[in-house]
C-alpha cells in the first residue's frame, strides 16, 4: 500500500511488481520442475570434470558399442567411449553455446530497440526495416549463411545462431521503450538536462528487462536446437567433440545395431530444449497473466 | 485493392534490391581472394589473374554488381565449382523434391495441428487440453533430426516398412514430410487453440448458442470459420519456415533437394551455388510474405484502408 505509482495501469495493485511477479511464477508447478532440471543440468555442465565416471575422449577399444550397464550408463561408442561421460560435457558445449549466442543476440538487439525506439524517425523505421528483413528467414538459413562466410565451427555457430534473436530483442526493446519515454520520470530527466544516453541505460534499459528475461529462456531453447541442428549437419563442432548433434550424426550408421549412440544424445536436446521452453512459458504467464490465452 | 496490391509490390522492390547487395557483397566478405578459390589451389599466379579478368572481378565494385544484377536477370548465376555445370541446372534438378517435400509437411501440419489445437479449445481446461498442449509444448521442442532417426530406425530398419531415404514413391515421403511437419503442427495447435478461444468470447459466438444452435454447428461454422483468417496467415507465415527446416530433414533422409544442395555447397565451398540459392530462398520468403498480406486482405477489407 506503501507503493506510489505514476502508471495508471497500476492503480489497485498494492504488491511490489517484483513480488507479484515471484507470487505467480511459484504456483506454475511445471515452469518449477523445467527449472530445477536445468538447474540440475548446468551443475553438471560445470562439474563435468569432476562428475563424469570416464574421460569423455578417452578410447577403450576393448570396450566398444557395449550397450548400457552398470559400468557405462548409457553405454558406449564406436571407440568405446563413454557416453554418459560425453552428454555430461556436451552439455558445457550446448549451454555454453545456447547463454552466449542469446546474450549477443539480446545485447545487440536491446542496444538497437531502445535507440530505435528513443529516436524515433528515420533511425526508427530503418532499424525496424532491417528487424522485418531478418525475421522474414528463418533462423536455421541465416545461420547456414553466416557459417558458409565464417567457416564451421562451433565458435562460428554462436555468432550464426546470435544474429537472428536480434530482431527478436529490438521488437521487445523498443516497444517498451516508446511506452517508457512518455513516462513522467522519463520527462523529468530530460527536463533536468540528463544527457539522452544516460536516460537510455538508466532509466529505460531496467524497464525492458522483464520482457528480455522472458525471452532470453525461449530462445535458449530455439538456439540450442538450431545450434545441435548446425552440428548434425556438420556445419557446427566437429566430429572428436562431445557435441550432442555431432554425437547423433555419428551414431546414425550404428542404428538397429546400438540404439543407445541415437537415444541418449537426442533425448539432451530434447529434454533441455524443452526445459527451457517450459521455464520461458511459465516466465510469461507469470510475467503477464493476460497472456496465457494470447 | 489493385492500388494496394501495386504500393505493396513497390514496398517489395528495396528489399529485393536490399537482399541482391547482401547476396552480392558475400562473395567480397569471403575470406580470401574469390579469383583463386574459383581457379582451385594448384592454379599459377597467371591463372588466378585469368579467371580474375574472366568473372570481372578487376573492374570497380559499382560495375561488378550492375554485371551481376543484369547477369540475375537473365538467370546466369554462373558455373558450380564442384561440378562445373551451371548453377541453374544443379538448382532445376532439386527444386521440385524440396518443394513436394514443404507441401506434404504443410498438409501433416495442418491436419495434426487444427485437430489437436480445436480439441483443446472446445475441452480447454480438461485433460484433452492439457494433453493436447503438452504434446504441442513437446513438439515444438523435439529436434526434428532426431525424430527422422527414430522413424527409420522403427520403421525402415526393424519393421522394413519403409525406405530409409531416397526419393521417387509415395513411400519415399511419409517419414520426411512427417518428420518436417510436426515442428509446425505443434505451433499451429498452440495457435488455433488462442484463435478459437478467442472467438468464442465473441457475440455471434454467443448469440448462435443462445438461439440453439447445435454446439458441433457452433464449433465447426461459427467459430472455426472465423478462426480461419488468422489460421490461414499462419499457414502461410509457416511455409517458410518449413523451407527451413526441409535443409535438415533433407540431410536426414538423403532427399535430393535444394537443402542438401545447400549443405553440400556450403561444405565444399562451392560459393556460385551458395549465392544463387541464398537469393533464391530469400525471394521466396519475400514472395510467401507478400502472398500472406494479399490474401489477408483479401479476407478482411478493413485493412485496406488503414
Amino acid at each position: 500500500m506503501s507503493d506510489i505509482s505514476t502508471n495508471p495501469g497500476d492503480i489497485g495493485k498494492t504488491r511490489k511488481p517484483l513480488a507479484e511477479f515471484w507470487r505467480r511464477f511459484l504456483r506454475q508447478k511445471v515452469a518449477l520442475v523445467a527449472l530445477a532440471f536445468l538447474v540440475l543440468l548446468i551443475a553438471a555442465a560445470i562439474l563435468a570434470p569432476w562428475i563424469a565416471p570416464y574421460d569423455p575422449s578417452a578410447p577403450d577399444y576393448m570396450n566398444v558399442l557395449q550397450g548400457p550397464s552398470a559400468a557405462h550408463w548409457a553405454g558406449t561408442d564406436t571407440y568405446g567411449r563413454d557416453i554418459f561421460s560425453r552428454i555430461i560435457w556436451g552439455a558445457r558445449i550446448s549451454l555454453t553455446v545456447g547463454f552466449l549466442s542469446v546474450s549477443l543476440g539480446a545485447l545487440g538487439g536491446v542496444g538497437l530497440g531502445i535507440i530505435a525506439g528513443y529516436y524515433g524517425r528515420w533511425i526508427d523505421s530503418a532499424v525496424m526495416r532491417l528487424c522485418d528483413l531478418l525475421l522474414a528467414f528463418p533462423g536455421i538459413l541465416l545461420a547456414i549463411a553466416v557459417i558458409a562466410i565464417l567457416g564451421p565451427g562451433i565458435t562460428n555457430v554462436i555468432y550464426a545462431v546470435a544474429i537472428f534473436s536480434i530482431p527478436v530483442f529490438a521488437r521487445l526493446a523498443r516497444g517498451t521503450t516508446l511506452q517508457l519515454k512518455r513516462a513522467v520520470y522519463v520527462d523529468a530527466a530530460r527536463a533536468v538536462g540528463v544527457a539522452d544516453g544516460t536516460i537510455m541505460l538508466r532509466h529505460i534499459l531496467p524497464g525492458t528487462l522483464p520482457n528480455v528475461i522472458v525471452y532470453f529462456s525461449m530462445r535458449i531453447g530455439t538456439s540450442i536446437l538450431t545450434a545441435a541442428a548446425l552440428s548434425f549437419i556438420g556445419l557446427g563442432a566437429q566430429p572428436p567433440s562431445p557435441e550432442w548433434g555431432a554425437m547423433l550424426a555419428d551414431g546414425r550408421t550404428y542404428m538397429g545395431v546400438a540404439d543407445h549412440l541415437t537415444l541418449f544424445p537426442g533425448l539432451a536436446i530434447f529434454l533441455t530444449v524443452l526445459g527451457f521452453n517450459l521455464l520461458g512459458d511459465g516466465l510469461r504467464d507469470a510475467l503477464d497473466p493476460k497472456l496465457r490465452n494470447g | 485493392m489493385l492500388s494496394f496490391l501495386i504500393k505493396r509490390l513497390l514496398g517489395t522492390a528495396p528489399v529485393v534490391l536490399m537482399v541482391m547487395i547482401a547476396v552480392f557483397a558475400f562473395v567480397h566478405l569471403l575470406p580470401g581472394d574469390p579469383a583463386r578459390l574459383v581457379a582451385g589451389p594448384e592454379a599459377t599466379a597467371q591463372d588466378v589473374a585469368a579467371v580474375r579478368a574472366s568473372l570481372g572481378l578487376d573492374k570497380p565494385l559499382p560495375q561488378q554488381f550492375v554485371t551481376y544484377v543484369s547477369n540475375t536477370l537473365q538467370g546466369d548465376f554462373g558455373t558450380s565449382l564442384r561440378t562445373r555445370r551451371p548453377v541453374v541446372e544443379e538448382i532445376g534438378m532439386r527444386l521440385m523434391p524440396t518443394v513436394w517435400l514443404t507441401l506434404f509437411a504443410m498438409l501433416w501440419a495442418v491436419a495434426i495441428g487444427l485437430l489437436i489445437g480445436v480439441v483443446s479449445a472446445v475441452r480447454r481446461g480438461r485433460w484433452q487440453d492439457y494433453g493436447g498442449m503438452i504434446l504441442a509444448v513437446s513438439g515444438i521442442s523435439f529436434p526434428p533430426f532426431w525424430l527422422g532417426l527414430l522413424l527409420i530406425n522403427l520403421f525402415s530398419v526393424r519393421l522394413g516398412w519403409l525406405p530409409t531415404g531416397g526419393y521417387g514413391t509415395w513411400q519415399h515421403f511419409l517419414m520426411p514430410s512427417f518428420t518436417l511437419g510436426l515442428g509446425v503442427a505443434a505451433v499451429m495447435a498452440r495457435f488455433t487453440r488462442s484463435a478459437f478461444i478467442e472467438i468464442a468470447r465473441e457475440d455471434y459466438v454467443r448469440t448462435a448458442r443462445a438461439k440453439g444452435v447445435p454446439e458441433r454447428r457452433v464449433i465447426w461454422h461459427h467459430s472455426l470459420r472465423n478462426a480461419l483468417i488468422p489460421i490461414i496467415t499462419m499457414v502461410g507465415l509457416q511455409f517458410g519456415f518449413l523451407l527451413g527446416g526441409s535443409i535438415v530433414i533433407e540431410a536426414v533422409f538423403a532427399w535430393p533437394g535444394v537443402g542438401r544442395l545447400l549443405v553440400d555447397s556450403v561444405s565444399y565451398r562451392d560459393y556460385p551455388v551458395i549465392q544463387a540459392l541464398v537469393l533464391m530462398f530469400s525471394i521466396q520468403f519475400i514472395l510467401i510474405n507478400l502472398l500472406v498480406d494479399v490474401l489477408y486482405v483479401l479476407a478482411n477489407p478493413e485493412i485496406r484502408y488503414q
